[in-house]
């Protein structure tokens, strides 16, 4: 097993972050690289790669978490068509969890909501051909990793006939956030680490247009310890010889063109929206897709146009923009521009346990990675959590 | 959700070669191969695949599978991934 072994042995990693501290030690700058993917910030707090690196480097967390974006209303108008009582309502596990106004989706559970987790939107198909005088829903969230995967089901409800399943459509894209944060005067950026598995999909030259219209440097990243070693390392090198390329460090895994079969899909099942909200970041024009009008019937909005009307109308909805939730500061944390640890609410209302924002649910989320893996300072060592 | 789990095609389901069974670290689950029927790249029983919510979405070497789930393992996500897989019995 030697060859699993190299990307989390401890002597490798540290012989790079010596390569590391020795190439910016004395250039006098500041690099501040985002990681954009959850799974990325998740192994960096994981394996405590920030202590290893010199304080000429600033990591800061991307947007790269479906559940951390989504914004609340979202799961407010999903809950809505979940007090339908002829609804059920399936969700990933990770978004179980997401608070909402009237609370998260396990809490709605508990007070009768038929809501069901499922691992995969193939399972909420089932669920809809197991119960015919129900309304199956499937809350969909995810980047270009989830929708193939729910635009494929939807083209199997209509191979089966089936007109009790619908999706609630909330998937996004994986560069127009990268474009935003670049585009914001407050966020000063020199490269990025790029998501790896999204690339499966999209192919790692998708992050082209980043290093063209932007001049950033992008490393495709893996997910191992010395992976996200190695392309700090490579992004260092490039910005030092004033270079901006795109360069696929996960070419083991990562092939440089886009999935043929899932673009195909994707075209064909889905359109982009406009506009759609970011939590952090608010509106982000052709950021997100929704389903063509030709799978109307497949779409939650459109089955239930009236249910979520009735709910954006409602008082308790106006009444919901005022609440704890939206005081936490969620945006500047995602954006980079606070540290978790600076957050008035971090591990004292918001915790794992009782996220009060939705970075602090998903393990992918930058709060809940500070959380669970805090160090100490003087040691390194894990003072609590896994 | 975002990464991906490793599993081993052990059978095809139907005809047509779109859905197929994967061990999935022991637990035998339904997934799509949709995906993956490519003209360039044909799926055998025995092949290792990357899963994403129970669709197949690249074909991976044995070894970059075992390297995939210890990681996940490390980062705690392949438990998790497990819990969720084996909440429903749809083999």
């Amino acid at each position: 097993m030697k060859y699993v072994d190299e990307y989390r042995d401890p002597e490798l990693i540290k012989a790079t972050a010596r390569e590391i501290t020795a190439l910016v030690e004395n250039s006098g700058r500041l690099f501040r690289i985002m990681e954009v993917c959850g799974g990325h910030t998740h192994s960096i707090y994981r394996f405590g790669l920030e202590q290893l690196l010199p304080p000429a480097i600033e990591l800061i967390h991307g947007p790269g978490c479906p559940v951390c974006i989504l914004p609340m209303e979202r799961v407010d108008e999903g809950m809505a068509i979940a007090a339908d009582k002829r609804v059920i309502l399936t969700a990933y596990g990770d978004m179980m969890r997401v608070p909402g106004h009237q609370g998260s989706a396990l809490q709605l559970k508990a007070r009768g909501l038929d809501i069901r987790m499922v691992y995969s939107p193939l399972d909420a198909l089932k669920l809809a051909q197991n119960n015919p005088e129900r309304e199956v829903v499937f809350f969909a969230i995810g980047f270009e990793t989830t929708a193939p995967a729910t635009a494929l089901t939807v083209l199997k409800a209509r191979e089966l006939g089936l007109t009790n399943f619908t999706a609630f459509v909330n998937h996004v894209t994986v560069i127009p956030p990268m474009r935003a944060v670049l585009d914001d005067p407050k966020l000063q950026l020199d490269g990025f680490i790029g998501p790896g598995h999204v690339a499966t999909v999209i192919g790692a030259n998708s992050y082209e247009e980043i290093v063209r219209d932007y001049k950033k440097p992008v490393i495709v990243s893996g997910f191992e310890p010395l992976d996200i070693m190695q392309s700090i390392l490579m992004l260092l090198r490039q910005l030092l010889a004033g270079e901006a390329r795109l360069e696929n460090q996960y070419s083991r895994v990562v092939p440089f063109a886009a999935n043929p079969v899932a673009s195909q899909v994707l075209a064909e099942v889905f359109e982009l929206r406009e506009s759609f909200e970011w939590r952090g970041l608010g509106f982000i024009a052709n950021s997100a897709v929704k389903l063509r009008a030709a799978f109307g019937q497949y779409d939650a909005e459109v089955r239930f146009a009236d249910v979520l009307s009735a709910y954006r109308n409602s008082s308790e909805h106006a009444s919901e923009l005022s609440t704890v939730a939206h005081e936490a500061p969620c945006g500047d944390v995602l954006k980079g521009l606070m540290k978790p640890k600076a957050c008035p609410f971090f591990g004292k209302e918001c915790s794992p346990e009782n996220p009060v924002g939705a970075l602090m649910v998903s393990s992918e989320g930058a709060c809940a990675a500070y959380y669970n893996y805090a160090r100490d300072k003087q040691t390194g060592m894990l003072t609590h959590g896994n | 959700m975002c990464l991906a789990i490793p599993g081993k095609i052990e059978s095809f389901v139907d005809a047509e070669e779109r859905m197929a069974v994967a061990d999935i670290s022991g637990v035998k689950r339904q997934v799509s191969v949709d995906l993956l029927r490519r003209e360039d790249e044909t799926l055998k029983v025995g092949d290792w695949v990357l899963i994403h919510v129970g669709f197949a979405m690249s074909k991976i070497s044995e070894s970059q599978a075992k390297e995939q789930l210890e990681i996940l393992t490390m980062l705690g996500e392949a438990q998790k991934a497990m819990e969720e897989i084996q909440d429903l019995e749809v083999c």
